[in-house]
């Protein structure tokens, strides 16, 4: 058989437009918003709901997200774990700096019965104070293995150092403030906190989009109380300084971060940066991948990524890196940051960012889960689905000026907040020659 | 409380299957509710195949099957999926290695290319098999050496459970075994395993089925044919006498405890296997069932106890030998031994005196919810598809398995429970090296 010659890539056919699945939304009277979306691809609901949560204290809030499932007046924590389970169900409760969320899953046909049991737990959950002891030891013995983990690690620091005073910089609580915590100051958290007002409730799946607004609004119609929104104050600005290196003795690779400013999603400037970041180290194809992973085989998984809060948004670069290369690895980072940040990029190289986004917002709302997150996501930014076509239009004309500006005013490595948590007797010397080094043992 | 026994709904998804004349099998599953599409090639060669002394391979291998290709240069695969719109992977198994890519549909194609492209032979040169050492050392440093419980337990437990080199060594591999690994190891590994007569093709989504058959003879058809190599037995007999041992985790600030049992053949017995399967979600899914309500809430014996089928957690896509674990963290001083007492209680209080009212069809419709949701992605869809069309010949299997879960009967239930004796059992156990 004779060889063939060079074979071409085929072209991509015709672009298909994102087409918006049928959605409705109702405010109840006590403020909740309820928003459906239908998707009847499987015969599933997806449900999160939200409550604002911001500046609650931090070891109350955690081990109230912990226990709110663990019972109420009519039913034990196993019973609730029971009943959802019969319709294929399933509950869990997080806290994040703004927000308390409930996400689950159930069969389509036991929407009812989840809402009903949800609409139980918000306003019965009892607290019963055996189970606040059992979660309560559980939560230290999380805390204690999250702090043995280094991405927790290099995260705790990073915060501290991005957001000094503000709320946002300490986001685990400690086991003392943990083990101090009762069953009644839970019960009053709940009393003032966990209110309908502000909440926004999302169910996407195989329904009826006007008959669940109907079925959340007769089973949560009920849950009353004005909410206490707890605003926070706007995040402070990056205040650039020496890199903070977390010694953490014995570590067989550095985590590095890198901290630089970002705009929220219904900034002017969004879309541009986001291509930015794609372009830096926001995807495979980008630069500080293509760079420190593909080239020079420093690290694993470098990834960047801008982060959305109520109080403001950052974008993060991390990175887990060889020991011996951690100052080449921070060399090449910043050298990557600066070059986007100073020269503009290459046509195709914008194209590609581009194609990406607009190809991944496709993607993401594929799925039930992946609409249920972005249409909680968005909610929470005040937005809502129909903001997707709007941020597709951004990406599609961001110009590669606009990209170059974004890169130069948010990518720039003078900007940057930089932590690496490693062993710092084995890479301080490395690091010392590239920047400024400020130096603390890690927490314990 | 009257049981209100929920209907566990039927999906069907279209499945066409065809092989064409290079002996590529092939599986179609349109689904035009969203616009975009899953691509899948599995080629039935895992970490049990790596020969001795080469341990890491297979998963060092799939990365260079991402370091360019007969037409593409380095880093144009990458480029060509994401700068479509898509995103891509690879993951290395026991039994298998899948190539994945989900994109809007405009790429159908474009992503046919690049796998036919890399069927046809990846570019391997000691430049890249270098490079991606480098990378796989980082990525096993990230997973197993810099953080408390790396490998805890699909590394650790195999080697307790098990006795033949296929079965029981790291499937990441030692430093030693991957910096030894050559360019010609590469060459005899691609020749011998990534055959056509040895791949699935599977493509799911926004198509048509005789436009995408179209495609695929187009892109495929040519790719030179070569048989599958035979498929070594890996059996081993099951365990007589309980096995234990235990590590130090320098790291690890709590202790923790996972132990395995062998089940029946998951592919030549699957009647036998499935209530295995549904055994694992009776004990420990969420907090009403068994192990979690005793040794969480009651005894508070463990912080967290976690019950699934398969070393790496694959059910439906694994083949014998393979086992049910039970896996355990436990608080500061906990006692191990006590746990595996209480987990034989439990696990003879099932058998003795079976479930309560009601206790298996809620976790039979919690298992349909799970099934049903990993299906809604198009790529979850044709990577399983992939696998069973592989391993059974049955595609279509996926979406009558919440049907045959909510078949499986108590007396089922019990009869596997009363396999999980302590003297079939293989366990290892964390001792923390990290507590302070």
């Amino acid at each position: 058989m004779s060889a063939p010659g060079p074979r071409s890539l085929p072209p991509l056919g015709p672009t298909r437009r994102l087409k918006l699945p049928r959605q409705a939304e109702r405010t109840l009277d006590n403020g909740l918003t309820v928003i459906v979306v239908r998707r009847p691809a499987v015969p599933l609901v997806e449900l999160r709901l939200w409550i604002p949560f911001g500046r609650a204290h931090l070891a109350r809030g955690h081990l109230l997200a912990q226990t709110i499932l663990s019972g109420t007046e009519t039913m034990s924590s196993v019973q609730i774990a029971a009943e959802l389970q019969k319709i294929g169900g399933g509950l869990a409760a997080g806290l994040d700096p703004d927000r308390l969320m409930f996400s689950g899953t159930g069969l389509a046909t036991g929407l009812d019965r989840m809402l009903e049991i949800l609409a139980e737990v918000l306003t019965g959950a009892s607290y019963p104070a055996e189970w606040v002891g059992v979660e309560r030891d559980r939560l230290v013995d999380g805390i204690q293995v999250a702090r043995s983990q280094p991405a927790h690690l290099a995260r705790t620091a990073l915060l501290k150092r991005i957001y000094g005073r503000h709320p946002y910089a300490v986001q685990t609580p400690d086991p003392e403030q943990v083990r101090a915590v009762r069953p009644g100051a839970l019960r009053s958290l709940h009393a003032q906190r966990v209110r309908p007002a502000g909440a926004v409730l999302v169910l996407v799946g195989d329904v009826r989009p006007e008959r669940a607004l109907d079925a959340a609004e007769k089973a949560l119609g009920g849950w009353q109380g004005d909410g206490h929104r707890g605003d926070l104050p706007p995040a402070p600005p990056l205040a650039p300084g020496p890199l903070l290196l977390v010694d953490r003795p014995g570590s067989v690779q550095s985590s590095l971060r890198v901290a630089l400013p970002a705009v929220p999603r219904t900034h002017p400037e969004h879309a541009a940066l986001q291509l930015a970041n794609l372009i830096f180290g926001g995807y495979f194809s980008s630069r500080w991948v293509e760079n420190i992973r593909e080239d020079k085989g420093y690290t694993y998984g470098p990834h960047s990524l801008v982060e959305h809060s109520v109080a403001g948004s950052v974008l993060v670069a991390a990175a887990e890196v060889a020991t011996e290369v951690t100052g080449p690895a921070l060399l090449e980072t910043t050298y990557e940051l600066g070059r986007l940040a100073t020269v503009p990029p290459r046509p195709e190289e914008l194209e590609q960012a581009r194609q990406y986004a607009l190809g991944t917002l496709q993607l993401g709302v594929s799925t039930q889960a992946g609409l249920a997150s972005v249409v909680s996501a968005y909610a929470g930014s005040g937005l809502r689905l129909d903001f997707l076509p709007e941020h597709e239009s951004r990406l599609a004309k961001a110009s590669a000026e606009d990209v170059a500006e974004a890169a130069a005013r948010y990518l720039a490595p003078a900007r940057a907040v930089t932590v690496v948590l490693g062993d710092a007797e084995r890479i301080t010397p490395s690091l010392a020659a590239l920047t400024p080094i400020e130096t603390v043992p890690v927490p314990s | 409380m009257p049981t209100r026994r929920v209907k566990i709904p039927a999906t069907r998804y279209p499945v066409e299957r065809f092989t064409l004349d290079n002996g590529l099998r092939v599986v179609l599953a349109p689904d035009r509710s969203a616009p975009v599409i899953g691509v899948a090639v599995v080629y039935d060669v895992g970490i049990r195949s790596e020969p001795e002394g080469r341990t890491g391979f297979a998963h060092l291998f799939e990365h260079l099957m991402f370091q360019g290709s007969e037409n593409l240069e380095k880093l144009a695969h990458f480029r060509h999926v994401q700068g479509a719109g898509g995103t891509f992977n690879g993951s290395t198994h026991l039994d298998y290695t899948d190539y994945f890519e989900t994109l809007p549909s405009n790429a159908l194609e474009r992503a046919l290319f690049l796998e036919a492209d890399r069927m046809r032979g990846p570019r391997l040169t000691e430049e890249n098999l270098r490079n991606q050492v480098d990378v796989v050392k980082e990525e096993i440093r990230v997973n197993v050496l810099n953080r408390p419980y790396g490998g805890f337990p699909w590394l650790t437990l195999p080697p307790v459970m098990f006795d033949t080199f296929p079965n029981a060594h790291d499937g990441y591999g030692s430093f030693d075994d991957l910096e030894s690994a050559t360019v010609a190891d590469a060459t005899d590994f691609f020749r011998r395993y990534y055959a056509s007569g040895n791949a699935v093709l599977s493509v799911g989504g926004d198509l048509d089925v005789a436009e995408a058959t179209a495609l695929i003879e187009r892109h495929f058809g040519d790719v030179p044919a070569r048989p599958a190599p035979a498929r070594p037995d890996f059996t081993e007999p099951d365990l007589t006498v309980e096995r234990r041992t235990s590590y130090t985790d320098a790291l690890a600030p709590l202790p923790a405890v996972a132990s395995a049992w062998r089940v029946p053949d998951p592919v030549g017995d699957f009647a036998a296997y499935l209530p295995y399967v549904v055994l694992a979600e009776v004990l420990t899914d969420g907090d009403a069932s068994r192990l979690v309500e005793r040794l969480v809430h009651t005894d508070r014996a463990v912080t967290s106890v976690g019950g699934y089928l398969g070393f790496m957690g694959d059910p439906f896509d694994v083949r014998d030998p393979t086992a049910l674990l039970l896996q355990s963290h436990l608080p500061p001083g906990g006692d191990v031994d006590k746990v595996l007492r209480t987990v034989d209680e439990e696990l003879d209080r099932l058998a003795t005196d079976g479930l309560t009212d009601g206790e298996l069809a809620r976790t039979q419709a919690r298992m349909a919810t799970h099934l049903l949701r990993d299906t809604d992605a198009v790529l979850g869809r044709v990577l399983r598809m992939a696998v069973l069309e592989q391993q059974r010949g049955a595609p279509e299997l996926l979406g009558e398995l919440p049907r045959l879960v909510g078949e499986v009967t108590e007396e089922q239930v019990r009869a596997a429970a009363a396999t999980l004796r302590p003297e079939r059992r293989a366990s290892v156990e964390v001792i923390p090296g990290g507590a302070r």
